[in-house]
């Protein structure tokens, strides 16, 4: 929804637009859910990428130092909280991010209370998000990248076993045996590359393939995937 | 300070425990002290390959426990009088291994032996995160075939995250180990090229011990086959092995058996 007000002078612009959030439920005690989410997170590498959060409190109902102190602990995790819902409105102060609630909420009046005045200063505080993943080291078995920023770049093999699930493209200068899946944000120009190519399953924008008799003569070649409407294509590189 | 050594695999039955008792026994042969610490508790087999299962009186468990100490508990090898056993036991199940009781006993050792080393149950489990723990080096012990490779590459992974090495940030060296290599297996395409799992698994080889009677025969025997034929071929890898540990650059020799040349002769007369 965009309102545009074109009888002053200088336009004042409201938009209204619709954002897919990741939503955070803590679950008491808190130390141990802070303690999964660490081990989850050194699971799936870059998968916030600083990515702003939303934060239900329902299963939680914390005390204001509570929240303070859980706010702070996820911001040192490199997990900013934008919103947070689910609490009562009193325990929250302009230290604090302000509530959401209603899910899907898009009203032009209530974004005009929300949105300015919490976008703005949040992308000025921080450095553009990278767009790239580098990653020196192999992808190992069990291991799961997660990436939905950008490209993903792996100097290594992916093992047998491992995925790598990015954004935008993925280039892999070793040997993939694992899963790669690009593209997942929705972006149907992402591309796959590998220098040798023995996956298990590649993926782009939700279309995959796993390696049959059509392309079983690609295995041990350098090869490119990428999708030429709605079917996914692998070729060899050269 | 002794060193740490963790010997792991993921899969099982890829011969971790008797890699354990060569490499343990071909480094005290080097002369250094050596205590072999078994961590597969409940199902403890490192006392029989090491021929000390009529002499275990307590155990890994009942030191972490505190109702023993450790110089009751360390079983001293017969044949070398610097290489010493700590067993499991065989009646508890991995439950019974704490972390503070693991790091107590760990310490205790480096202190008085300048190897410890930790032979890991299979797994990925709470043994074998326990066992890897305290590693300053880990040997993966790898048969050239998929599964293990594959179950290999996910230990390394565990290695580089749940080590007390790697919660601050340091790494523990990792090594591999192939065993149960067989030459012509791996040149008709029936088994994995050593290649293809240096390629998969990209960190640094100690050793290729080759498939051998030797070795079947040393288990049953109850004694290191680095002690118990010391001039065989696995023996030798073993031995080069242990010395690659301790920092040496010696060129790596895919081993062959000494009746591989009449082998070959007698593959291609039959073809």
């Amino acid at each position: 929804m965009v309102v545009i007000l074109t009888d002053t002078c200088t336009p004042f612009r409201l938009v209204g637009r619709s954002h897919v959030l990741f939503v955070l439920v803590p679950q008491p005690p808190i130390a141990v859910w802070l303690a999964e989410l660490d081990a989850w997170v050194q699971g799936s590498q870059g998968f916030f990428g600083g990515k702003p959060l939303l934060l239900d409190l329902s299963k939680l109902s914390p005390t204001k130092p509570e929240l303070v102190a859980l706010i702070a602990g996820l911001k040192t995790r490199n997990i900013p909280i934008i919103a947070v819902e689910g609490v009562d409105p009193s325990l929250l102060d302009s230290e604090l991010p302000p509530l959401l609630s209603g899910g899907r909420a898009s009203d032009a009046d209530e974004m005009a209370g929300v949105g300015p005045a919490t976008a703005p200063a949040a992308t000025a505080k921080h450095p553009p998000e990278p767009t790239t993943l580098l990653l020196d080291k192999p992808v190992r078995s069990g291991q799961s990248i997660v990436f939905t920023n950008g490209d993903v770049t792996v100097m290594g093999s992916v093992a047998s076993g491992a995925e790598v699930i990015a954004g935008g493209s993925i280039h892999i200068y070793g040997t993939l045996l694992g899963r790669a899946m690009a593209g997942v944000t929705g972006n149907a120009q992402a591309r796959i590359f590998c220098r040798k190519f023995n996956a298990e399953l590649v993926a782009i924008n939700g279309l995959y393939a796993t390696v049959n008799d059509a392309t079983s003569h690609l295995c041990g070649r350098p090869v490119q995937a990428w999708l030429d409407h709605e079917l996914l294509q692998m070729r060899e590189l050269n | 300070m002794g060193q740490v050594l963790v010997v792991t695999s993921g899969k099982g039955g890829v011969g971790k425990t008797t890699s354990t008792a060569a490499l343990g026994a071909a480094l005290a042969q080097g002369g250094q002290s050596v205590v072999l610490v078994d961590f597969d508790v409940g199902l403890r087999n490192l006392d029989l390959v090491m021929g000390a299962e009529r002499r275990v009186v307590f155990d890994l468990i009942n030191v972490i426990q505190d109702r023993a100490k450790l110089s009751q508990a360390l079983i001293r090898d017969k044949r070398l009088d610097n290489l010493c056993l700590l067993p499991a036991s065989q009646t508890r199940d991995k439950d019974a291994l704490t972390e503070d009781g693991v790091a107590r006993v760990i310490e205790e050792l480096q202190s008085n032996f300048d190897w410890v080393i930790c032979d890991s149950p299979a797994g990925i489990g709470r043994g074998a995160v326990l066992a890897m723990q305290h590693a300053d080096i880990a040997a993966i012990v790898t048969n050239p075939e998929i599964s293990s490779v594959r179950d290999s590459d996910r230990i390394i992974g565990l290695l580089d995250a749940k080590t007390e090495k790697a919660k601050i940030g340091e790494h523990v060296a990792k090594h591999l180990l192939i065993t149960r290599y067989d030459e012509t297996r791996a040149n008709s395409g029936d088994m994995l090229q050593i290649d293809d799992v240096l390629d998969i698994l990209s960190i640094p080889l100690l050793g290729i011990v080759p498939e051998s009677q030797e070795v079947l025969r040393a288990s049953n025997l109850g004694s290191p086959v680095t002690i118990c034929s010391p001039k065989s071929v696995p023996a030798l890898a073993y031995s080069d092995a242990a010395r690659r540990l301790n920092g040496e650059v010696l060129e790596m020799i895919i081993p062959a058996e000494k009746n591989r040349l009449l082998g070959k002769l007698f593959g291609r007369r039959a073809a």
